[in-house]
């Protein structure tokens, strides 16, 4: 280093030039200081300011109710019912003391449900109440309400629930609702709405279908709240909006009237307005009652109904699928009439039609009939005969054109399943099968590939009854369109109307389901579905002590038949002859559009017999059931 | 002596504008305080005021030092500064995490807080007995390095990160002035660069997490984030004119941590806003360049170092804190003098204030005379 000699003159010099310095930077560094300020403070104050709010202000959300659903006359259906419910509000909960054991035994919980709680109050909020229980019985509630001091964090208070006037009768049609599930949740982008307590979504059926209607938006109470969740001062709240009411086609009475008469067997009956497909009822039975499903059942409930075989988780209305049996025949008649067969030719029933090297039978000799005679009598051969003389393509289109294979336009349901009217150019398709004359035979009496809804049975019925290419309808608010009359010579349909009203009236295979209504007649057509292939010694299956080997019973109808209003289509699950076991049932129904007190006497006598209404039957089964299973009863409160 | 210089003339020659101004701070920082209290004096604001008093009396008593005895105190209270920060070391206890109390019978002691005046009447001293000619060979700099990095080792040991900084900071400003090379002070600049990675490793681990969240404040913003995001909301919806007196959500509901301490400045800017804050950054200002202007005066070179040592002292506070609560520093715990709630910070700074105040009056006396 260069000796350089420095003076204190020198370094006076150099302290002044570095307090310069110093004092710069000072000043630069205050500067930076104001313009970081100015930054923060005005150029991103709006950012700062909405993210201020959004500390400062919470949203306690209150569930918006949901929207009703009502029948065609305004009678709910389903709706919300004022219920009890506790929440737990985790920062008004004393740290020393865990109540929730107390609370579930005051509130009798399962340890599943505590588990639960304790879960969803680890994760929440300070000021986001967790639900203990929902639709607490009045004593519980008092007993919550009264020991409230004692038990700080916990919140009574009354809240709804949804509420099936209709229970059993009308599971299938409305579905249930229940909190949603995580995959849900997932599904709809995490909407927030989902997590708030007692806030239900559908999960089955219209309920589910009509979601985005009846849901609504969530209002709720706006706080100030503290980093620490207490809240310091509530706001403005932000008002909810309800769901939106359904409207369905459907008159409840009958509906329920229906799913009574079908009483303890298997099955489902569809009423329907021939003039504009309205339908009336379609109830399926038995069936779950959605008043539990929606508190949530218990899995010994859920196991008891799936393990049932007489299917209650199952619509038979839409979701199952059966041989029509004979109720194909008036169609198959209207086909042959088309293809320029004459009504007049007859054929002689033996009993039995050997074609190629098999016999086919039918369930008696009838001797010589003609087709009106063997539409009455339901007579196979005649079908047989005529449909091997008859271009098989042509006759299924006809049947199909009657709603059979056919799948409805049915917002409201989209899990139906609409089975099949085979064909030749179907059979091709779909197995790479020539036709035969024995799968004419089949089809020609509704066996073989043929498979059908329910719902369809009402629309064929509705189609031959007004000559109107009529479409179900289940919601109120869809658009109506103009019904245009079938492609079908009116000679023909009023030839097979006249046909049907033999079968109930003039001593036809439903000769015993006449309406009890004078000048009201009844047209029908019975139908016995095999379910099982008959060996020779088994004939007459519809007897078959297994009742699964059994055969279904089918009956379409309509009234008055010289003026159709109502059609109806009924199938009972291995119900025997359909004669004996569906036709009554449409009698009864149909009686009750005409007259309502004679059908709730004939209703009432007919309870008696298999041990009251369905409610009670369903409660006496679970009973029962839990009992044979070892399970304790139910407590009061969530029997009925 | 004292009492009988306390007659309206002596009074008259008080710097009333430096008392004024900084009285003027500590008023606004005790209505910040009531306000982050939720309106309350209890429990900060009151305290606060009675700790200020007592040190503005302190100071004022300073200012009738002279020279040179705060001279002859320089090494002594050095010395005796050292000794207590290696009794913390074996008595301290451990508070909020780090062992920077000295307990003494009932009397709470912070070390590291004498340290900072200290430091800057230690090298000042050892500058003046420095002769110019000697001011660019080693004996002027190892010295000096020595004393300075004792103690800062001790303080960093604690761990006291901020006051560490701090004391540094002061040190190194009083051996700048002093006149040593310039590449004393650029070298290690550039070997800290390098060093970087090396003193990050070696750091405790929540000093490198607050140097990774400032770096990246959305990295953890529920954690150790969560300060400075909620700080810079709190300042940031302050706008121009703020949201009024006690209506600041963000400290009132207790969004913002430390809202009475280190991050009060955001506490206060919530509710005065940027006006608010330009003030009191001016005001800071203003205290400091007074304190330089006594340092550029000064006619002895003790008296020039030390009094601009101890405004540094008074500029690096306030510098470091509102980087801090402004999001362009780490998060180190350095308060805001004058206004931070705790008697620490108001001790210093006041002690500071004294000695700069017995400076000026030693160069009016001196000027007098001449």
């Amino acid at each position: 280093m260069k000796p350089i000699r420095i003076t204190t003159a020198h370094q006076s010099i150099t302290f002044s030039r570095r307090m310069l310095l110093l004092g710069g930077a000072q000043a630069a560094v205050g500067g930076l200081l104001i313009g970081r300020l100015g930054w923060l403070a005005i150029a991103q104050n709006e950012k700062y300011q909405l993210l201020s709010e959004s500390n400062r202000v919470q949203l306690i959300p209150v569930p918006p109710r949901r929207g009703w659903i009502i029948d065609r006359y305004g009678k709910p259906i389903a709706i919300n019912k004022a219920s009890f419910r506790v929440d737990l509000i985790p920062q008004q909960m004393d740290k020393g003391r865990d109540i929730i054991p107390e609370v579930a035994s005051l509130l009798q919980l399962e340890p599943d449900d505590v588990d639960r709680i304790r879960r969803e109050l680890a994760a929440s909020r300070g000021f986001q109440p967790v639900s203990v229980a929902d639709n607490v019985p009045y004593e519980q509630y008092a007993s919550i309400t009264v020991r409230l001091p004692e038990l700080p964090g916990i919140a009574a208070s009354q809240g709804f629930t949804r509420f099936y006037p209709g229970g059993s009768t009308v599971g299938q049609l409305v579905g249930y609702v229940g909190p949603a599930s995580v995959e849900e949740y997932e599904k709809e982008n995490k909407n927030p709405l989902l997590l708030i307590p007692g806030v239900k979504i559908g999960k089955e059926g219209l309920e589910k279908t009509m979601e985005q209607t009846l849901r609504g938006e969530p209002g709720g109470q706006r706080v100030e709240v503290t980093a620490r969740g207490k809240i310091v001062k509530e706001l403005d709240p932000k008002p909810d909006r309800s769901g939106g009411t359904v409207q369905l086609t459907i008159d409840s009475d009958l509906h329920q009237y229906a799913a009574r008469r079908i009483g303890d067997q298997s099955g489902s009956v569809v009423v329907m307005d021939v003039e504009t497909g309205d339908i009336l009822a379609m109830p399926s039975m038995p069936s779950f009652d959605p008043n539990n499903f929606s508190d949530g059942i218990s899995q010994a409930e859920w196991k008891m109904l799936s393990e049932d075989d007489h299917l209650p988780l199952v619509d038979k209305v839409m979701e199952s699928l059966y041989p029509s049996g004979s109720t194909i025949k008036p169609s198959m008649a209207l086909a042959f009439l088309k293809q320029g067969i004459d009504p007049k030719r007859r054929v002689t029933c033996t009993g039995s039609y050997p074609y190629g090297n098999h016999v086919f039978h039918c369930d008696k000799a009838h001797g010589s009939l003609d087709m009106h005679d063997a539409i009455k009598h339901s007579c196979d051969i005649f079908f047989y005969d005529t449909g091997l003389r008859a271009n098989p393509e042509l006759t299924s289109d006809m049947v199909n054109y009657m709603g059979y294979g056919e799948k409805f336009d049915l917002p409201a349901i989209p899990s139906q399943r609409y089975g099949t009217m085979p064909s030749p150019k179907w059979l091709m398709q779909k197995y790479h099968q020539p036709w035969h004359g024995y799968d004419t035979i089949n089809m020609s009496i509704g066996q073989g590939y043929v498979l059908i809804n329910p719902m369809q049975l009402a629309v064929m019925a509705s189609r031959i009854a007004s000559g109107k290419l009529i479409q179900p309808r289940l919601l109120k608010a869809a658009a109506r369109h103009p019904v245009p009359d079938l492609s079908v010579d009116p000679q023909d349909l009023a030839f097979v109307r006249d046909a049907m009203t033999a079968v109930v009236n003039d001593g036809g295979t439903a000769a015993a389901s006449k309406l009890p209504i004078p000048g009201v007649l009844m047209a029908g057509k019975t139908g016995t579905a095999q379910v099982h292939r008959l060996g020779d010694n088994e004939r007459g299956g519809h007897e078959n002590s297994n009742w699964k080997l059994r055969d279904h019973a089918l009956f379409i109808g309509f009234a008055p038949a010289d003026k159709p209003r109502y059609a109806i289509g009924c199938l009972i699950e291995h119900g025997g002859f359909g004669a004996s076991a569906a036709a009554p049932i449409v009698k009864d129904t149909m009686t009750y559009l005409f007259d309502k007190q004679m059908a709730l006497t004939a209703l009432a006598q007919y309870e008696q017999t298999i041990g009251g209404p369905p409610d009670v039957r369903l409660a006496q089964k679970t009973a029962a059931w839990r009992q044979a299973n070892g399970l304790p009863p139910l407590p009061p409160t969530k029997q009925a | 002596m004292i009492t009988s210089a306390i007659i309206p003339r002596p009074l008259a020659r008080l710097p009333w504008r430096l008392i004024f101004m900084v009285t003027g701070i500590a008023m606004f920082g005790l209505v910040v305080l009531y306000s982050a209290a939720g309106g309350s004096m209890e429990p900060w604001a009151i305290k606060q005021a009675l700790v200020f008093l007592f040190f503005l009396c302190v100071a004022i008593g300073m200012s009738w030092m002279s020279e040179a005895t705060i001279k002859s105190i320089a090494f002594p209270l050095y010395g005796i500064t050292l000794v207590m920060l290696v009794g913390v070391e074996g008595l301290g206890f451990v508070s909020k995490g780090a062992q920077r109390w000295l307990e003494l019978g009932p009397i709470k002691l912070q070390p590291s807080e004498f340290m900072k005046p200290a430091m800057v009447l230690t090298l000042a001293r050892f500058y003046e007995l420095v002769p110019a000619g000697e001011i660019r060979k080693p004996r002027a700099v190892w010295p000096a390095l020595l004393l300075l990095g004792i103690p800062a080792v001790l303080i960093l040991i604690q761990p006291d990160l901020g006051t560490c900084i701090m004391v540094l900071l002061c040190g190194v400003t009083v051996m700048f002035l002093a006149g040593l090379p310039l590449w004393i002070f650029l070298a290690p600049i550039a070997a800290g660069a390098a060093a970087a990675p090396i003193v990050y490793h070696m750091m405790h681990g929540y000093q490198r997490k607050r140097i990774d969240v400032f770096i990246n404040p959305e990295s953890d913003p529920l954690g150790a984030g969560y300060h400075i995001a909620q700080s810079k909301i709190a300042i940031g919806s302050g706008g121009f004119w703020g949201k009024g007196f006690l209506h600041g959500s963000q400290s009132h509901l207790d969004y913002l941590p430390e809202g009475h301490t280190d991050f009060v400045f955001a506490t206060m800017a919530e509710e005065w806003g940027l006006v608010g804050g330009v003030l009191l950054i001016l005001a800071f200002a203003m205290v400091i360049r007074w304190g330089m202007r006594v340092s550029s005066n000064a006619r002895t070179r003790f008296g020039q170092l030390a009094a601009a040592g101890l405004s540094a002292t008074i500029f690096f506070y306030v510098a470091i804190n509102l980087m801090m609560v402004m999001g362009l520093a780490p998060v180190v715990g350095v308060p805001l003098p004058l206004v931070s709630f705790g008697g620490s910070a108001v001790m210093t700074v006041m002690l500071c204030l004294g000695l700069l105040m017995a400076l000026e009056r030693q160069q009016r006396t001196v000027s007098s005379l001449a």
